[in-house]
């Protein structure tokens, strides 16, 4: 069996029927890990200890006919999300040596299941960023051509899952951290709504609009991570009381009827022509399998990026406030506490985490409190009434995951206003609380992956892995050298 | 020119609550450093709020005996500003949507009647605590997430009489709400004091200073009077007050600057995104104010109507939660307030002011207090021995029966042992009997005193003064 070419319900058939042992999976991922990790960089810590011990105790569930759908399943976990007893950096030299005494809601729940811990992540440092290239370590590389970014800021996750070297992966989305690197490395990625997944043990960006989600090869395998990691959380007031359905439940499903909205704003000027084709192409196909496709328009797009990076900036600045270096994380030195957490911070922090920790304060400073931040509210009020309009006439709404596909190592991540435009596919998304999913839709001249996405209503998940499944069915994956 | 000075207060008072106001960990005072704290209200990274339900029903109750508008709609927000006792580097607090609105409470202050206005009450977390040794300071997160609730007056304080009346007052309605404990020694009500002063008369406001964190009364009478004294000795010389935050300093009396206008934080408020706003119904607020226990005046009118008790005792009775919570339950076991409330105010809060008794860990159970009242009302035992047994109930523990029982205390009214005494004590004092005999009557006093004392009580003072009179006839 090669285990790359497997779904995770494959995976789980094929350890229920004893054809492989929990360890021996968990064995072979870590081989690869060694091997091919060298390239990649998706990993910042391997945890292959205690994969061993989690194996061993995922068979004995599975030797007593105990198997829950991730029982055994080895699953990799990006950075920012605490493990405890395990190193979590969220790729920043601050929290370089920070082992969490306990663990995020979702590994609870994961550990629940028997999951096998393959190692955590990289990342952009704290989560911001657009390619992985933030990250104090491991700056990740796209499995597809290893001279470009993987995207970010879940680009180890998406990279791992990608080349092989996990299959599946948890990731975290603020403003597209889930769906770009899925696109980027030819992928699935899953946001579910805001509420939907506790963020407990989430270490935070932007509470408000941080959410985490499934990375994996297909739609019905981030629907199984999902069915495992939602529900509301007491220790997340924040946590929606929404029943958690099977959110696979309408796999299969006839999508003849459903209305697919294409926002023309998405296909604009800024959208590289390639990626254009590719989405309305896909578009097309839906069209085939009897959905009907309905023009729309969201004419605050062009002010959501603006938006996004106020709302997200302010909360990540008082967010990252806690990293003084005094209980945990970098220590500085100084006579007094201001020189020691100037020190702290100032030699803990890379240049993207620092210039939105002023972006964020400046928003919020007094006499400019009303010129953006309250601003961005409002335009938060818009986004959400506009698509409320587009959903009174559509299930669910197709766009481009991201304007072009990954690209070159150092051709873009220097300049931030050029970085921070390539979100506008992505961000309204977390603004309005909504969830959506990326998924391959096609390859560019050079063979790298385009990512589209369907975006859903609230507490709607279900219909978008039904939705993405469909497409899924008659796509077929052009697999990168890793997994050849 | 004659100054005038306006006072307005911020008053911090820490919530009974049984655990902190965004985790699970014990809200008790004390314990060894860094035991009562958890990854939540230490602030390790990815650790959540959630809010304590009680915490909110408590400063609800505050805004009701307060006189205060319940807001409908609250939220919370953070307020950012970096030091070494707040873990997160923010506090959660409340800026544009604060629990509680506008109110009054009023005071009895330099002989008149005055109210002083509320601006606003808010829930928010206390901060850990530093303790600095030799050149080294170490953080205690033990108080980190206690439930404050800030409160914040208008500028209607006009002297250091006001605001200690106001403060006193104040700290009585949250005990008797059952809100806050106010055990001032272990900081859990600290007061904030603005003060400016202006030429009597004048329209406008003076340059204000504020006087951080006084936490007793003696503090705040000081810290007020030490400042109107050295903002008018300023004026007076010509002087700028400046507009800054002072320290007060116990020992020396002074204030001293801790920092100036220009030093101020940019607090940079903005909703808690991790706390979602509370939308209150009417029948929620309807039963935490049905829940609100009976408040310091209206127990001062039930006793004072209700049961004759003089307004001077009624006031003892009521100044002190836990003696008036004793007074209830003695008043229970035995339906007789008037003369409990007498012994309590007479002997009871002597032992306390004299620091004998403890008011917050009264020795004797009040059943037993009670008890020692009846027998007394009751003739079984005499007035005066009455201390005596209270003071043996003190030390031993044993109830007033045991005592009168061991001590043989009881009255027996044995009339031929009354009759023989008096006789006995008639004998040795010829003189008196005499100078009684030629109408000197006061020397009546001294002949009952004696056979008292040789009666040890036995005998009644009725049946003693019956058989003195008869004798002496």
């Amino acid at each position: 069996m090669d285990i790359t070419k497997v779904s995770l319900k494959e995976l789980r058939k094929a350890l229920d029927d004893k054809e492989i042992s929990a360890a021996e999976l968990a064995e072979e991922y870590i081989g690869r890990i060694k091997t091919a990790d060298a390239e990649v960089e998706s990993y910042i810590t391997v945890t292959e200890e205690q994969a061993k011990i989690a194996a061993e105790q995922a068979q004995k569930l599975i030797d007593d006919n105990k198997a829950q759908p991730l029982t055994g399943i080895p699953l990799a976990i990006k950075d920012n999300i605490c493990t405890d007893g395990i190193r979590t950096t969220c790729a920043s030299k601050m929290l370089e040596n920070f082992v969490p005494p306990y663990n995020a809601t979702v590994i609870e729940k994961l550990n629940g299941q028997g999951y096998v811990l393959l190692g955590k992540t990289s990342m952009d440092e704290f989560a911001m960023g657009g390619s992985t290239q933030t990250a104090a370590f491991s700056k990740t590389k796209n499995p597809y051509d290893t001279g470009r970014v993987p995207g970010g800021s879940s680009g180890g996750s998406a990279a791992a899952v990608s080349a092989g070297l996990a299959p599946a992966a948890l990731g975290s989305d603020t403003g597209g951290s889930i769906r770009q690197p899925s696109s980027f490395c030819g992928v699935t990625g899953l946001k579910p709504t805001y509420g939907r997944v506790s963020r407990y043990g989430l270490i935070a960006f932007a509470s408000s609009l941080d959410q985490i989600g499934p990375i994996a090869n297909s739609a019905e395998d981030c629907g199984i991570l999902l069915n495992a990691v939602a529900g509301r959380d007491e220790h997340d007031a924040t946590s929606a009381g929404v029943p958690v359905e099977d959110f696979n439940a309408k796999i299969g499903q006839s999508i003849k009827g459903m209305k697919i909205a294409l926002p023309r704003e998405f296909f604009g000027d800024s959208t590289d022509d390639e990626v254009k084709q590719a989405v309305t192409a896909a578009a097309k196909e839906y069209e085939k399998l009897g959905a009907e496709l309905v023009d729309c328009s969201m004419s605050s797009l062009k002010y959501a990026v603006a938006a996004y990076y106020l709302i997200s900036g302010a909360e990540a600045a008082s967010n990252l406030s806690r990293f003084d270096g005094i209980k945990y994380g970098l220590r500085g030195e100084g006579r007094s506490f201001d020189e020691m957490i100037r020190d702290s911070r100032s030699r803990g922090f890379g240049a993207e985490v620092k210039r939105r920790i002023l972006l964020g304060n400046y928003a919020l400073s007094s006499g400019y409190y009303d010129a953006y931040y309250r601003k961005a509210l409002a335009l938060k009020q818009q986004i959400i009434k506009e698509y409320n309009d587009i959903y009174a006439q559509a299930d669910v709404i197709l766009t481009p995951t991201a304007p072009t596909v990954a690209y070159r190592i150092g051709e873009q991540e220097t300049d931030p206003v050029k970085m921070y435009l390539a979100d506008i596919c992505t961000v309204t998304v977390n603004i309005a609380s909504l969830p959506a999913i990326s998924l391959p839709c096609g390859y560019n001249a050079d063979g790298m992956p385009i990512g589209m996405s369907l975006v859903g209503k609230r507490f709607d998940e279900a219909t978008l892995i039904q939705t993405a499944d469909a497409y899924q069915r008659n796509f077929t994956v052009m697999p990168n050298k890793f997994r050849a | 020119m004659k100054l005038y000075p306006t006072i307005g207060l911020e008053i911090h008072a820490e919530l009974m609550t049984e655990s902190k106001v965004f985790c699970t960990c014990s809200a008790k005072f004390g314990g060894e450093p860094n035991s009562r704290c958890c990854p939540v209200c230490s602030g390790l990274p990815g650790t959540l709020p959630v809010l304590n339900s009680k915490a909110v029903e408590y400063i609800i109750k505050a805004g009701y005996i307060m006189n205060c508008e319940i807001s409908r709609f609250t939220k919370w927000d953070r307020k950012n500003y970096f030091y070494p006792d707040l873990p997160k580097a923010y506090q959660i607090s409340q800026m544009p949507r604060p629990v509680c609105l506008g109110g009054y409470v009023d005071i009895e202050s330099e002989g008149k009647t005055k109210r002083m206005r509320i601006n606003r009450i808010h829930l928010e977390e206390d901060a850990g605590k530093l303790v600095h040794e030799n050149r080294i300071s170490l953080a205690d997160y033990n108080r980190c997430g206690i439930p404050l609730i800030e409160i914040v007056t208008e500028p209607d304080f006009h002297s250091a009489a006001d605001v200690t009346a106001f403060f006193e007052k104040i700290r009585l309605m949250l005990q008797y709400a059952g809100v806050c404990d106010g055990r001032l020694e272990q900081g859990s009500m600290r007061c904030d004091v603005n003060i400016s002063l202006a030429p009597e008369g004048s329209d406008t406001l003076g340059t204000r200073t504020e006087v951080k964190n006084l936490n007793s009364l003696r503090a705040i009478q000081r810290a007020v009077e030490y400042e109107i004294y050295r903002q008018t000795e300023l004026i007076e010389n010509g002087e700028r007050v400046i507009q800054e935050t002072l320290h007060f300093n116990d020992a020396t009396g002074e204030t001293s600057s801790l920092r100036s206008k220009e030093d101020a934080h940019d607090y940079r408020y903005f909703p808690d995104p991790d706390i979602p706003p509370i939308i209150f119904t009417e029948e929620e607020l309807a039963a935490i104010k049905a829940d609100i226990p009976e408040m310091p005046q209206q127990r001062y009118e039930r006793y004072t109507k209700e049961y004759g008790i003089s307004g001077a005792d009624a006031a003892v009775l009521i100044n002190t939660k836990a003696v008036s919570d004793f007074f209830e339950a003695a008043v229970k076991a035995y339906d007789n307030p008037k003369p409990i409330a007498t012994f309590i105010t007479v002997e009871l809060m002597r032992r306390i002011n004299l620091g004998e008794v403890d008011a917050e860990n009264i020795p004797f159970a009040p059943e037993n207090f009670a008890r020692l009242v009846e027998l007394a009302e009751t003739g079984k035992i005499s007035k005066d021995n009455r201390k005596m047994i209270l003071r043996d109930m003190t030390a031993s523990g044993g109830t007033p029966d045991e005592i009168a029982e061991r001590e043989q205390l009881w009255i027996k009214e044995d009339s031929e042992l009354t009759e023989k005494t008096v006789d006995e004590i008639l004998a040795a004092n010829p003189k008196a009997v005499e100078q009684y005999r030629n109408g000197e009557t006061k020397v009546f006093g001294f002949l009952m005193g004696q056979c008292n004392r040789a009666l040890k009580g036995s005998a009644s003072p009725a049946a003693i003064k019956r058989v003195l009179e008869e004798k002496l006839k």
